[in-house]
């Protein structure tokens, strides 16, 4: 393994950082509590009785190990390469997310905490929170923003039924990010009994290590996977890339295998020249935000912008500061897709294949589709299906212009 | 000797508690803020903590998130901030200035540069709510040169470790955030403030303050029986937003009347 790639394997370091990024910029208050998260997180991590209890949940609750789905119909239209898709829209409640709540939650009960938060964009994470508080018999707290309350009014019944309590947040953009404030706010407030569940491999030290950690169960069956079907490893991985945690579930395991490309497919919204997408690796900056250093959407003068994405679950002006690191290094490649282009996708795959994606994972469905004609037919390209689209059919419909 | 150290130098002498209200700058309005400044400093501030306005404040509760609203929305950004401290210093020399804020847009300035355009603008003391000290080296090391005083936060969730890291960082006072929360929320429990103020004072040099959670007269007194400073800032910021400017100056003033009174009861050897 060349040196660089055994060094990057092996981040974040003692206090954090992926080279700049990540690191641990919180308020006083949280610094406690977050070195606890920590500490409690390398205890667990490896200790057999824990991981026994996370492996028999994810088999039998989650529905793990997902296929590995090799969509033909939908390669041969496209003429290129052949795409496998991890189905991850196969696991309980719909989406990667549950890998990672499950894993915290099962941390959360060892370290006697009995009150569940978490913030949510899309609601797939505050569902799967929601999901796993109801299972352990935990109270849940779920932030959301209102603009995405209004797009993703199904999800919201969902968490409503799973007996959490969702919390409209006005504050702001009225999105993930101001959720992820109103989150932060409620954690400082109950430290002693509350558990937060971060959705994706951005925050503060250790969050974007824990989160990864979880979800690269993902990248190790997909890298068994295509070695039992194709006998060797893929071209490229391809991943829509919000905070990030299905595209670094996915990458992390392949990160030493040096021919593999890794692409994160970022929320292009109406294209970069307007000035309206979700694509802070693409268009963004270094910054300081919600615990990290990462590439950011902001003005000159370091406030935050709005974002846009036809996905709430993309519509963040952060990513995981991993990934901030892995397009410094050249090791992934960050593109971004529209929202017109990922609807094109959407059709495309629900049409070929009878597997409806989310939004979200259309994104990389979209790109999928670009590099399968780049690769040609002698090509292997892996996508993460991060997500089933039942989710999305109302936006879907209202953007065709039908009232469902 | 800083601004901030002589001024603390000073009170000790006379035996007496700092009063320290925050406000946020260009709330409600970016022109109102210079001459508030002055007020405030007339109503018996003893230093005055001007809040930088940021989209995201994560610490913040609903009443200064809605000031950090108001004052972006007029287009209040951090080098106008820094405008008003020059323009404040024409007419006061003394009261020390400490911006209080969130690191992203110091970054988007640059450490030297914000170092270099805060000093010149007469800022005396930076607290960057989320920037602890172990990710605070390269901004410390741009501060101090300048006569910069890096204020940092201790919470009831600072262990004694931690309160040692803090203390070799720390310049002009430590800011204890007296209440698990967000600014504004709830009460302080006072004894356990009081507790945790002389636990640090074992490990810090440094003037201790005390804020989040102060509402009233009465709690500012008994705070400043164990604090070197009384910090208020939502309370002042909300009767600020609905009853105006005079009612804001007023209350202060009352807050100051307490701690005084406080203060005299104390020099006089009087039990609480």
């Amino acid at each position: 393994m060349p040196e660089a790639e055994a060094r990057a394997a092996a981040l974040p370091d003692e206090r954090g950082h992926f080279g700049p990024y990540g690191g641990r910029f919180v308020a006083e208050t949280l610094m406690g509590p977050l070195q606890e998260l920590e500490a409690a997180w390398r205890r667990f991590r490896d200790d057999p009785g824990f991981r026994a209890e996370l492996d028999r949940d994810l088999a039998c609750y989650v529905g793990r190990p997902t296929p590995l789905y090799p969509a033909e119909r939908w390669s041969r239209r496209l003429g290129g390469a052949r795409i496998y898709l991890k189905r991850e829209d196969l696991t309980h409640t719909g989406a990667h997310k549950i890998n990672n709540t499950v894993g915290q939650a099962l941390l959360a009960r060892r370290m006697g905490k009995s009150r569940l938060i978490a913030e949510t964009g899309a609601g797939q994470h505050g569902v799967a929170t929601a999901t796993v508080a109801a299972r352990l018999g935990m109270r849940c707290v779920v932030y959301m923003g209102a603009e995405d309350m209004a797009r993703q009014a199904i999800n919201v019944y969902r968490m409503r039924l799973l007996g959490a309590e969702v919390v409209e947040v006005s504050a702001g953009s009225r999105t993930l990010k101001d959720a992820l404030n109103e989150a932060l706010r409620d954690w400082v407030t109950h430290v002693d009994d509350t558990f937060y569940v971060l959705g994706t491999v951005a925050g503060p030290h250790p969050y974007p290590a824990l989160v990864r950690d979880l979800q690269a169960v993902i990248g190790r069956e997909a890298r068994a996977q295509i070695l039992e079907a194709e006998g060797r490893l893929p071209d490229a991985l391809v991943a829509c890339v919000g905070g990030g945690s299905n595209a670094m579930g996915l990458f992390h395991p392949f990160l030493e295998d040096e021919g593999v490309a890794l692409y994160g497919v970022e929320g292009g919204g109406e294209g970069l020249a307007s000035g309206r997408h979700a694509a802070p690796l693409c268009a963004g900056r270094p910054g300081v935000l919600h615990g990290n250093r990462t590439y950011l959407l902001e003005d000159a003068d370091g406030q935050i912008l709005p974002t846009h994405s036809i996905s709430a679950g993309l519509d963040y002006p952060g990513v995981g500061p991993e990934h901030a690191w892995l397009k410094d290094t050249g090791r992934a490649r960050y593109v971004a897709v529209t929202d017109e282009e990922a609807l094109e996708a959407f059709h495309d795959l629900t049409r070929t294949e009878g597997i409806l994606p989310a939004l979200e994972s259309s994104h990389a469905l979209a790109y999928a589709m670009r590099l399968a004609r780049e690769y040609g037919p002698e090509g292997v390209i892996l996508v993460n299906l991060s997500g089933r689209g039942d989710k999305d059919v109302h936006t879907v419909a209202a953007r065709e212009g039908l009232a469902l | 000797m800083s601004r901030i150290g002589e001024r603390f130098q000073a009170l000790r002498e006379a035996g007496r508690t700092a009063l320290v209200p925050y406000l946020t700058a260009g709330d409600p309005d970016p022109a109102a803020t210079v001459p508030l400044m002055h007020r405030l400093v007339e109503a018996g501030a003893d230093l005055l903590e001007l809040g930088v306005p940021f989209s995201d404040p994560m610490a913040d509760g609903p009443v200064i998130q809605a000031a950090c609203e108001r004052a972006l929305a007029h287009g209040v950004r951090l080098r106008d901030v820094l405008d008003m401290v020059a323009r404040f210093r024409e007419r006061d020399a003394e009261t020390p200035v400490v911006l209080m804020g969130y690191l992203n847009p110091v970054e988007a300035m640059g450490y030297a540069a914000f170092a270099e355009r805060a000093a010149a603008a007469g800022v005396d003391g930076v607290l960057t709510v989320d920037l602890p000290p172990e990710e605070a080296g390269e901004l410390v090391a741009e501060l101090r040169p300048r006569g910069l005083d890096p204020v940092f936060l201790a919470a009831p969730t600072t262990s004694e470790e931690r309160a040692r890291g803090i203390a070799r960082q720390a310049g002009g006072f430590l800011y204890y955030v007296s209440l698990k929360g967000v600014t504004g929320a709830g009460h302080l429990d006072l004894g356990d403030a009081a507790r945790r103020v002389e636990a640090l004072r074992r490990v810090v040099s440094l003037p201790v303050g005390v804020g989040f959670g102060i509402r009233n007269p009465e709690a500012a007194a008994r705070v400043a029986r164990v604090a070197d400073a009384v910090v208020v800032g939502s309370a002042l910021v909300e009767r600020l937003a609905r009853e105006g400017e005079e009612a804001a100056v007023g209350w202060l003033a009352s807050l100051r009347a307490a701690v005084d009174e406080a203060d005299a009861q104390a020099a006089a050897g009087g039990s609480p």
